[in-house]
């Protein structure tokens, strides 16, 4: 089955929808097909990736020199403050949301989320909270500069004295977003749990999907609390309530028990989607089965739990009792179990192969590597006493860099060359491609490996002057920085140009296992002519085992070798 | 294309293969605790006795850490070199889906790794007996320079009156009750523990001498008593660690750790000085306008006054 061409079933695509914009058009208007809104999630959260790129490109420029020189010390912290902001909430999270609800549906075999309306509702607050954090830059005192913790008493200080100021919009946005996501999760976990196709039982569905579905249920159960602190941030800010301010006899250290409930499992939430592509793509390029395929993907599930109990350690050094510090060490070494059993796993995928070096494979190849760094220095934040002294340094800029950039990112472009052909039917530039990731990797290791050393030498994170023996690596640091501003040109030049002009992609380019690759590319409105049957794994690389019992594209019978 | 037809039974490892893995394992181990020794470089002056032991865990942790980074980067560099498809070759690999036995020691072995680190850092932290600020001091923590029994045994030492560090948006300030003297350097008797109270007037604060590897959040309606020991002679850096708003960058003070006879000297030599205004960066560059880089015009909470101190910090940055 995994050697079956099955390029003639490219033929049929571009299959217009009764009644609806066929045309890019249908990319701007309320459509609820799940692959319309998965790429208007993605190409709005890339818009935003350049904009916070942008923010993190004036910091680098401030910080090549001791001094605060380039901007005015508020202008920094609003900077930070939005690099931060933007980054999670509109680049990270939206971009994820987007590559979930362009492939799950795809690859469990359904014809749509569970509730299309809901899905393209979700989307459509985005560029609502979006436009509200843009605002915010025009208002008087400019948007918030209170990091994007938002920590009372510094959230609380307005010293505009005006009632609209940035930080009201701030968490305007900030609680947003969290419906948003709660309606998006709520979305995932049903599509999963009801819609799978027949035969496709909880074993034999892609690892991505699992890593989908657990991070959509830490939104479930962790988004409330955040949510809850900014509704009761911005009611001590606006109405005069004192849940966190401590001159009225409010607990500034409760609403980072709040804010950190979700916002450490909201890093689970970002990464175990890149898990799912890491262990979607190093098959296909490796040609062998995931290795281990029963324990990777439980351990998500493990992970989802654990990450439920590990948010204290961004309160080492706050007003925590000793005894929380040690149990929450505990916790978060913990952690490191499970997700090295997949590190190891794909290891072993790897390993043995007949590797492929293509694009994706190479992003793969290298957020996994950045990953295991970031993994080590997490597990060394995790140990208290060595916290203690790194925490709200460098040295955790470098590593949550390494986790969000050098994994993430690089999964993320891993994921957007992988599927790309069947998202646009368009085959991207290969040369370009690979120009893209050594200018991507390089840059990653100049602009965040330094940060380490600086951490460690005692540079707190946040500041916009620092003294004078940081200087050194600071000016590699911001070279690095300029230089992963310069590599995003040859991507979008790559993916502009190809959508456009690029060869017409088959079906199934990379000869890939999946229920998605069995369809045109791009898929049509409603993707399974026939609701697919499903036989067997997800990763019968080597073996001919066939995927499905029938032919989910319809009138063209597909040949088996 | 060739596929196996059954699944391939494990073979028995050749002596050659065993060899080379030890060999490659001792090479990595080698090479890792090299790097876990050039760790302590990397760090600031140890000017505390805290700083040894935080010292020692990270040189700990960075021999693991690279002994594992360096065993799984070869292996995939491995294969990205040698393990390569030929150009035309569209056939699978092996079609290996798993090992339980390999499974298996590769989830309890990083569990037990997990355990013995968590253990170590349990052990360091208790030595430090760094206090969490809803707990008092109450014992002579041992540092580990002593047999406990010995420590245990010691007369108990007249508790000294914490100084009294007061931070606020932007100035360090430190009041010595006793001598009733305010200063805006910190000094301190070396190899005599420091007591600290940690107050802040406004927002969070965060106290950070790296060169002691000790660190605490200061927090708004709550005092908390901070304690360590400093072993070295020496001006340090006191940064603001918990970000506190627009100059919270320029927040910085100065420790200095002197013999116990220079430190009465300068109690008392500070105690005969009347109060003068210090100079404090943060309410220097408020007020100073013009000459400011690019600026929105957004507007700030203005700086406190500049501190009036008995002691005022004359050498801004020379330090170690």
């Amino acid at each position: 089955m995994s050697n079956a061409s099955l390029d003639a079933i490219a033929a049929k695509s571009d299959q217009p929808f009764p009644g609806a914009p066929n045309n890019w058009r249908r990319f701007f208007s309320f459509s609820t097909d799940h692959k319309v809104i998965g790429i208007q999630y993605m190409v709005t959260a890339f818009v935003f990736f350049l904009i916070g790129g942008l923010l993190a490109m004036v910091m680098r420029g401030e910080l090549i020199t001791p001094e605060a020189d380039l901007v005015d010390r508020t202008v920094y912290n609003a900077l930070f403050t939005m690099h931060g902001t933007i980054m999670l909430f509109m680049w990270t999270f939206p971009m994820l949301n987007g590559l979930s609800n362009y492939l799950v549906p795809l690859m469990i075999g359904a014809r749509d989320m569970a509730f299309p309306r809901l899905n393209a509702a979700a989307f459509w607050l985005v560029p609502v909270f979006g436009t509200l954090l843009m605002v915010s830059f025009f208002v008087p005192g400019g948007p918030s500069q209170s990091g994007w913790w938002a920590y009372p008493p510094v959230s609380l200080q307005n010293p505009t004295g005006n009632l609209i100021n940035g930080q009201v919009l701030w968490l305007l946005a900030v609680a947003l977003s969290g419906v948003s996501s709660i309606m998006g999760a709520v979305n995932f976990v049903t599509t999963i749990f009801r819609m799978r196709a027949p035969g496709m039982g909880w074993f034999r569905m892609p690892a991505f999907c699992w890593t989908v579905l657990s991070a959509q249920m830490i939104q479930l159960f962790g988004l409330p609390s955040l949510t809850a602190g900014a509704v009761m941030l911005l009611l001590d800010l606006t109405a005069g309530t004192s849940f966190f301010d401590p001159a009225k006899g409010g607990d500034p250290v409760l609403y980072q028990h709040f804010f950190w409930f979700y916002s450490h499992p909201a890093v689970y939430v970002i990464i175990l989607p890149i898990f799912g592509t890491f262990s979607e793509i190093f098959p296909v390029y490796a040609r062998k089965p995931l290795f281990g395929y029963r324990f990777v993907v439980v351990s998500s599930v493990i992970i989802t739990v654990l990450s439920a109990m590990v948010w204290v350690h961004h309160m080492f050094a706050s007003g925590t009792p000793s005894w929380m510090r040690m149990l929450f060490m505990f916790s978060t070494m913990l952690i490191s179990v499970p997700t090295g059993v997949k590190v190891f796993a794909w290891v072993a995928t790897v390993w043995g192969g007949k590797l492929r070096l293509d694009t994706p494979m190479l992003f793969a190849l290298g957020g996994l590597v950045c990953f295991l760094f970031a993994g080590i220095t997490g597990v060394m934040l995790g140990a208290v006493p060595f916290d203690i002294h790194v925490n709200n340094t460098y040295f955790v800029v470098g590593h949550f860099h390494y986790v969000i950039y050098g994994a993430t990112v690089m999964g993320i472009y891993a994921a957007i060359y992988h599927w790309f052909p069947k998202m646009t039917g368009h085959m991207y530039y290969e040369g370009l491609g690979k120009l893209h990731f050594a200018l991507t990797f390089i840059g990653v290791n100049l602009n965040f490996f330094p940060m380490h050393p600086l951490g460690l030498m005692g540079m707190p994170r946040r500041v916009a002057s620092y003294d004078p023996e940081f200087a050194y690596w600071n000016v590699i640091a911001s070279l690095g920085g300029f230089l992963l501003g310069v590599s995003t040109l040859p991507f979008i030049l790559n993916i502009v140009s190809s959508w456009v002009l690029g060869k017409r992609a088959p079906a199934n380019p990379w000869n890939a296992i999946g229920l998605e690759w069995l369809i045109s590319s791009p898929p049509p409105v409603e993707n399974f002519e026939e609701i697919p049957i499903v036989v067997s794994g997800p990763y019968g690389y080597g073996s001919d085992e066939s995927l499905v019992a029938n032919n989910p594209a319809g009138e063209l019978i597909s040949e088996h070798s | 294309m060739t596929t196996p037809t059954t699944p391939e039974k494990p073979r028995s490892l050749s002596f050659r293969t065993v060899a080379q893995l030890v060999a490659l394992v001792i090479a990595d181990a080698a090479i890792s605790v090299w790097v876990g020794r050039q760790a302590y470089l990397w760090m600031p002056p140890q000017a505390s006795a805290e700083a040894l032991l935080v010292d020692d865990l990270f040189g700990f942790l960075t021999t693991i850490g690279s002994f594992i980074f360096l065993g799984v980067t070869t292996a995939l560099l491995y294969s990205v070199l040698f393990q390569r498809a030929d150009k035309y070759d569209i056939s699978d690999g092996p079609p290996v889906e798993g090992n339980l036995l390999v499974e298996v020691l590769w989830t309890t072995i990083p569990l037990g790794l997990v355990i013995w680190i968590a253990t170590y850092s349990y052990q360091i932290y208790d030595q430090m007996a760094i206090l969490g600020p809803m707990e008092h001091m109450n014992h002579v923590p041992n540092l580990g320079l002593m047999p406990p029994a010995e420590a245990a045994t010691l007369p108990a030492v007249p508790e000294k009156t914490p100084i009294e560090v007061h931070v606020r948006q932007w100035a360090w300030e430190f009041h010595y009750p006793d001598q009733n003297i305010i200063s805006t350097e910190l000094h301190l008797p070396v190899n005599e523990r420091a007591r600290l109270k940690l107050i802040s007037e406004d927002v969070l604060h965060g106290f950070y001498v790296p060169a002691f590897r000790v660190k605490q959040d200061v927090i708004p309606g709550s005092t908390i008593d901070f304690g360590f020991m400093p072993i070295r002679e020496g001006r340090y850096r006191l940064r603001d660690s918990d970000y506190s708003g627009t100059y919270f960058a320029a927040n910085q003070g100065i420790v200095v750790v002197e013999s116990a006879e220079a430190y009465q000297q300068w109690l008392a030599t500070a105690a005969q000085q009347p109060l003068t205004e210090a100079d404090n960066r943060a309410f220097r560059e408020f007020t100073k306008l013009g000459d400011r880089p690019i600026s929105a015009g957004w507007k700030t909470v203005e700086p406190a006054p500049p501190p009036r101190v008995n002691f005022a910090s004359s050498e801004e940055d020379s330090y170690e």
